[in-house]
């Protein structure tokens, strides 16, 4: 369920690194414990994210949660697919409905994230 | 009485005021007088200083006829009395009658969505702003100056805090409507808004098509702002908007000392999420009875705190009310015939005045004192139970020798008469 090679935020956010990118998404848990996502506000491409700062918000039927940044650097690309269709955050949250990728300016931050076991222990599952 | 509370003297109860606020005297009161002849008195000091006064006042408030409706409708106590709907299920009839308001403002403003509601116009200005570098994510807000100018002061003050930064645009000083050539000059990449108001201050309409292809053409919202609801009962609604904002104030709401005025937003269906405050929706419950809730509040105070979108949330529900009934009682032809109305009085009384500007207006114009100034021919007017114009010179200098002057359907062609002496003496 949690990939290994992901590391996890205890805001429930994920982030897959390539080199000095790291894709940037929310948890199985988070929209699980969301539910039905209705919209997905994200920053346009070149903004600067700082780690642990909100840069955007998923809104479900429930309420409006902000999303935190598990890194620090400028964001590059926007998952433009998932502003038409928020629903699949609901459906493939750790893959087609990735939010951003961020050019990290600070790679070593990534080194205190959680593990996949790590997230799954802190989630109690 | 006093010995009862353990007191000896009545100025023992105001012994914690600070000395000099008291007044030290008893109040000039002949001795035994009542209740009921303190009221006579005041009721004819009253009748001696405003009845009786035409009003050629506007610049953003205006004196309408108030249908008798709207205020039996709104002293109802299920309305009068409920606070703003927290528990919104439970208020069935205030959604009933902010849906119906909502519904009312799209048909008005040929906007997909209105919310329920804002304070008043100048309030829902910076809320245009707002919700417009929200949407485009830039920072650069450029205004007409031919917006009413308090408009503009609240807007300046709430960017203050927002990051916003705010330009302004020319007015053409020939036609009084927004310098098109100013607005593409500073239209550029970081341009979040172009906000423009129609019927403008001077009661010009803009060409806001222009503007509208102007600012999309650079990927720029365009505002419309309106402080005239009567205008919207015949000039074309503002279709290639994408956010209108303004005042319902001449829908029912008396022009008082300045409030409760009713400001409303309505966008388009794509930018929905964006709109401050919430929104009621029509639904069906368990039983599949047609009931009403509040379809999107996800962004309010009491959901997300700091983090809401807007905190409008006392009970404007009872001032938008006000305005759905009367809405209601003019209805689609109602409002057209009340508009014709104003048109019409408005262009006899400009027929015997000079106009400082030549674009098409609605019932208010800029008129040129000539050789008199603003001050003495409104002097002249107060002496025969008019009040004049609005003098300009306070918020516009390069016209300190013209007023705006108003005509509404309460103005009768004896005062219009009037005015045109006033303006040859």
């Amino acid at each position: 369920m949690y990939p290994d090679h992901y590391r996890y935020t205890k805001e429930h956010e994920w982030v897959s690194l390539e080199g000095a990118i790291g894709t940037v998404g929310i948890t199985f848990h988070a929209q699980k414990e969301l539910g039905d996502i209705v919209y997905v506000d994200l920053p346009k491409s070149g903004a600067v994210v700082e780690k642990g700062k909100p840069f955007g918000s998923v809104e479900s039927v429930k309420a409006v949660s902000d999303i935190y940044s598990p890194v620090s650097g400028e964001i590059v690309e926007v998952n433009q697919a998932l502003i038409q269709s928020p629903e699949k955050l609901n459906e493939d949250p750790h893959g087609a409905a990735w939010l951003v990728k961020i050019r990290l300016s600070a790679q070593a931050e990534t080194n205190n994230l959680l593990t996949s076991s790590d997230y799954q222990a802190y989630i109690g599952e | 009485m006093l010995a009862a509370i353990g007191l000896e003297s009545q100025d023992q109860l105001y012994a914690h005021l600070p000395k000099d606020v008291l007044l030290g005297r008893p109040l000039d009161l002949a001795p035994g007088v009542s209740e009921y002849e303190i009221t006579a008195y005041f009721r004819e000091l009253a009748s001696r200083c405003a009845p009786g006064y035409a009003s050629f006042l506007g610049a953003g408030v205006y004196a309408h006829y108030r249908p008798v409706l709207c205020d039996v409708v709104v002293s109802r106590g299920e309305f009068l009395t409920s606070y703003t709907p927290y528990q919104p299920e439970m208020a069935q009839g205030t959604l009933a009658a902010i849906f119906e308001f909502q519904t009312m403002v799209c048909q008005l403003t040929g906007m997909d969505v209105a919310n329920a509601s804002m304070y008043d116009g100048s309030t829902a200005t910076p809320e245009v702003a707002l919700m417009a570098a929200r949407i485009t994510k830039r920072e650069k807000v450029l205004i007409a100056r031919s917006v009413h100018p308090e408009y503009r002061t609240v807007l300046r003050t709430y960017s203050r805090y927002e990051g916003i930064t705010i330009e302004e645009i020319a007015y053409d000083p020939a036609t009084g409507q927004m310098d098109l050539a100013d607005l593409d000059a500073k239209l550029d990449s970081d341009t979040a808004a172009v906000i423009l108001q129609s019927p403008n201050f001077f009661g010009v309409l803009e060409n806001w098509k222009q503007a509208a292809a102007l600012a999309h053409g650079k990927g720029a919202l365009l505002g419309y702002l309106f402080t005239e609801a009567v205008s919207l009962g015949i000039v074309d609604p503002p279709v290639d908007a994408d956010i209108v904002a303004g005042e319902l104030q001449s829908f029912a709401h008396p022009p008082s000392f300045g409030g409760p005025f009713a400001g409303i937003i309505a966008t388009r269906e794509k930018y929905m999420r964006q709109i401050p405050g919430r929104l009621a929706g029509q639904t069906v419950d368990s039983n599949g009875n047609r009931a009403f809730c509040l379809t999107l509040s996800t962004r309010e105070q009491h959901i997300r705190r700091e983090k809401a979108t807007s905190n409008i949330c006392t009970n404007q529900a009872l001032i938008a009310l006000m305005a759905t009934v009367f809405m209601t009682v003019y209805g689609r032809e109602g409002l057209r015939e009340l508009a014709i109305q104003n048109l019409s009085k408005a262009r006899y009384l400009a027929n015997g005045l000079e106009r400082r500007f030549s674009g098409s207006f609605f019932n208010e114009f800029v008129a040129k004192t000539g050789s008199s100034s603003p001050e003495k021919v409104n002097e002249s007017l107060l002496e025969n139970k008019i009040i004049g114009g609005l003098p300009l010179r306070r918020f516009y200098p390069e016209l300190a020798d013209c007023v705006l002057l108003c005509a509404t359907e309460m103005i009768r062609r004896e005062h219009m008469d009037r005015v045109h002496q006033a303006f040859q003496l």
